[in-house]
C-alpha cells in the first residue's frame, strides 16, 4: 500500500525517538512533566488542549494504576496523516507513550486503532515486540528500576464517535461508545475510573522529539501561541495532495501553493467539523490562535457546489451522531433537511435563521465535541456562499 | 442454527474468554471475531456471549449495534465499504458507487443471493489523498476507477471458490 508523502520531508524522520525516551527517563517525573509544559505543545488531535497540563493533571492524582491511551482513532474526514505516522514511525509513537507513562506514573498503554485500520495491528504488533525485546518495553524498561511500561493494541469498530476521548475510553471498557459526562476528566476518573492521559498519535510523537532535540528546538517552530510544527493531511482539489508538515502559522494561500491549489474557492479546514474559508480569507494563518485544524485540510476547488459539501458532512453527522443527546441527534437531521430544501430552493430565508438559530442551540446545549462543532461547516458554508445556495431552481 | 454449530460457537467464544478473561471489555473483540468468523452475530450468538461474560443479553445487542463493523445482520464472505465522505466524493466515488452496483449485482446495504458480497457505504477511511478508496474486509483499495472494481469483484470472486483457509489468507493485508 502506498504512503504519500509527496512535497516536503518530514522531520519525524530524522528525529531518534528512543534517544528522546532515554533523555526523558534520566530526568525526574516532576521535570519530564515541566519540559513539555515549556515547549507549549498543543494536542495535536485538533482540540488542542496544553498537553503539558494534562500529564500534569494525571501526574498529580493519588492512584497506583493510572493509563496512557494513545488515541488513534483518525476518524474526521480528510485526516490522514496519523496512518502515516503508524506506518512509517511507530517507534516515535511508542517512545512518546513511554515518556507519558513515566510521567504520570502509568504502567500499561493502549492503542485505540480505528477499525477501518485493522491492516495496521500486525505491524505495529511486531514493533511493540521488537521493542519488548530491546528492553525498551516491558520491566524496568531501558534499565530504569522500577519503570515498568507495556503497551498493547485495541481495535476500534468503526465509529467516529469513539475518537472523542470518553467515547473512545466507554468503547474499550466494552459499552457503546457513548461520550460521558465531564468531569469528571479521563484525567482523574478515566480508563477503568483510574487517572488517564489520552494522546493523539501525532502529540506523542511529537512529545518523543522534544526529548530527543530540546525545548528551544521545538519552540524555534510555529508561533507563540502554536508552538512547533504540524502535519497536515491535504487532500481534494489539489495538484499534489499527501501528507505535509508545516510550522504553524502558515498561511491558507502559502499552503495552497504548496500543494498545487491556488485556484481554490475555499478550504474547508478541521475536517467536517471544521470551518469553510472562502477564497477572501486566504490570508488567515493556520495555527490554535486563528484557523485551528487537527491537519484535516481539503481543498474545493472553482466550480464545485458548496451545498453538496454542505449535504455531504451533514449526512456524515446524521450517521455518526451517536443519539445520547437530544441538540445533536435531532439537530443534525434538522439540518440536513434543511440542506435539502436549499437544494430544492424551498427554503426561506426566515427558515435559514431559525436553522442558524438551531446551530448556536447544538454548539451550546451538545454534549460532546461531535455535536457542538457539526454546524460549523454549515453555518460557515451560510455566510461566505449565501448568494450560491439561496434562491436555487432544482434541476432535474 | 443448527445445534453443532451452537457448539462449536460456544467452544469458539469460550476459548476467547479464556484468552482475554471474562471482563466487560473482552465483549468487543470478541464480537469481532465472531463477526470475522460468522459474518454476522445472529441472536444465538448474543445469547452464547452473555452467559460466558455473566451480562444480560441486550447489552450484547446494545454494543454490537452501536458500531458500523460489529453490524449483527448475516453478511456477505466480502464486505466492501466504499467510502462516501468528501474528499472522495470530489474524487468522483459516484460512479464507484454505481459500477459497484452492477458489477456485483447489488444495491448498497444489500447482501447478494450467494453470501459473497455486502455492499456498505464506510465514513471516511483515511485515504483521502488517494481516494476514492474502498475497503474489501480488511484490505484498503484506493485510486478505484470502474475498471479496477472489475477486478477487485473477479479477485473476491477467485477467493472465494478455494478453501476456507485461502479465503481468509485472500483478504488479510
Amino acid at each position: 500500500m502506498s504512503i504519500q508523502t509527496q512535497g516536503n520531508t518530514l522531520t519525524f524522520a530524522s528525529i531518534d525517538g528512543d534517544a528522546g525516551l532515554k533523555a526523558a527517563l534520566a530526568m525526574s517525573r516532576a521535570d519530564i512533566i515541566d519540559t513539555v509544559a515549556d515547549s507549549g505543545m498543543k494536542g495535536r488531535g485538533g482540540a488542542g488542549f496544553p498537553t503539558g497540563m494534562k500529564w500534569n493533571f494525571a501526574g498529580s492524582e493519588k492512584g497506583d494504576k493510572k493509563y496512557v491511551i494513545c488515541n488513534a482513532d483518525e476518524g474526521e474526514p480528510g485526516t490522514f496523516k496519523d496512518r502515516v505516522i503508524l506506518t512509517e514511525f511507530a517507534d516515535l509513537v511508542f517512545a512518546g507513550m513511554t515518556i507519558a507513562g513515566r510521567a504520570i506514573g502509568a504502567s500499561e498503554g493502549i492503542v485505540y486503532l480505528r477499525g477501518e485500520y485493522t491492516y495496521l495491528r500486525s505491524p505495529l504488533n511486531a514493533v511493540i515486540k521488537k521493542r519488548r525485546a530491546d528492553g525498551l518495553l516491558g520491566k524496568d524498561v531501558c534499565g530504569v528500576k522500577g519503570f515498568d511500561f507495556d503497551i498493547i493494541v485495541a481495535l476500534g469498530a468503526g465509529a467516529y464517535i469513539c475518537g472523542e476521548e470518553t467515547a473512545l475510553i466507554e468503547s474499550l471498557e466494552g459499552f457503546r461508545g457513548e461520550p460521558r459526562n465531564r468531569p469528571p476528566f479521563p484525567v482523574v476518573a478515566g480508563y477503568r475510573y483510574a487517572p488517564t492521559v489520552v494522546n493523539n498519535v501525532e502529540t506523542l510523537a511529537s512529545a518523543a522529539c522534544i526529548f530527543a532535540k530540546g525545548v528551544d528546538w521545538f519552540k524555534s517552530f510555529g508561533t507563540d501561541r502554536s508552538t512547533g510544527f504540524k502535519l497536515f493531511s491535504i487532500s481534494g482539489d489539489c495538484a499534489r495532495p499527501g501528507v505535509y508538515e508545516f510550522p504553524f502559522g502558515i498561511t491558507v494561500a502559502d499552503l495552497l501553493k504548496e500543494v498545487g491549489g491556488e485556484a481554490a474557492k475555499a478550504v474547508q479546514i478541521g475536517g467536517a467539523s471544521g470551518h469553510c474559508v472562502p477564497a477572501s480569507e486566504f490570508g488567515r494563518r493556520i495555527a490554535f490562535e486563528d484557523l485551528s485544524t487537527g491537519g484535516s485540510i481539503i481543498v474545493l476547488g472553482p466550480g464545485r457546489d458548496m451545498l453538496a459539501v454542505a449535504r455531504n458532512f451533514m449526512e456524515f453527522f446524521v450517521e455518526e451522531s451517536c443519539g445520547q443527546c437530544t441538540p445533536c441527534r435531532v439537530g443534525n437531521a434538522k439540518l440536513l433537511e434543511g440542506v435539502e430544501m436549499l437544494q430544492r430552493g424551498e427554503c426561506s430565508m426566515k427558515y435559514l435563521q431559525e436553522l442558524l438559530g438551531l446551530c448556536e442551540t447544538m454548539q451550546l446545549a451538545s454534549k460532546c465535541g461531535l455535536g457542538q462543532s457539526s454546524p460549523n461547516a454549515f453555518v460557515s458554508i451560510v455566510k461566505h456562499f449565501k448568494d450560491e445556495i439561496m434562491g436555487r431552481t432544482l434541476v432535474h | 442454527m443448527l445445534v453443532t454449530q451452537q457448539e462449536q460457537l460456544r467452544a469458539d467464544v469460550t476459548a476467547l474468554v479464556d484468552k482475554l478473561g471474562p471482563g466487560r471489555s473482552s465483549l468487543i473483540p470478541i464480537l469481532q471475531d465472531v463477526k470475522r468468523r460468522h459474518h454476522g452475530i445472529d441472536t444465538d450468538a448474543m445469547q452464547i456471549v452473555a452467559d460466558l461474560l455473566d451480562i444480560h443479553p441486550v447489552e450484547v445487542y446494545s454494543v454490537a449495534t452501536f458500531y458500523a463493523f460489529l453490524n449483527p445482520a448475516a453478511q456477505g464472505e466480502f464486505v466492501v465499504r466504499l467510502c462516501r465522505t468528501v474528499s472522495c466524493e470530489l474524487a468522483g466515488k459516484d460512479a464507484i458507487a454505481r459500477q459497484l452496483e452492477t458489477e456485483l449485482g447489488i444495491a448498497f446495504g444489500e447482501t447478494s443471493e450467494d453470501g459473497r458480497f455486502t455492499l456498505e457505504w464506510a465514513n471516511c477511511m483515511g485515504m483521502c489523498d488517494q481516494g476514492p478508496a474502498l475497503l474489501v474486509n480488511d484490505r484498503v483499495y484506493t485510486r478505484v476507477t470502474p475498471e479496477t472494481v472489475r477486478e477487485i469483484a473477479a479477485e473476491c470472486r477467485a477467493a472465494y471458490s478455494g478453501h476456507a483457509a485461502e479465503r481468509k489468507e485472500g483478504y488479510l493485508v
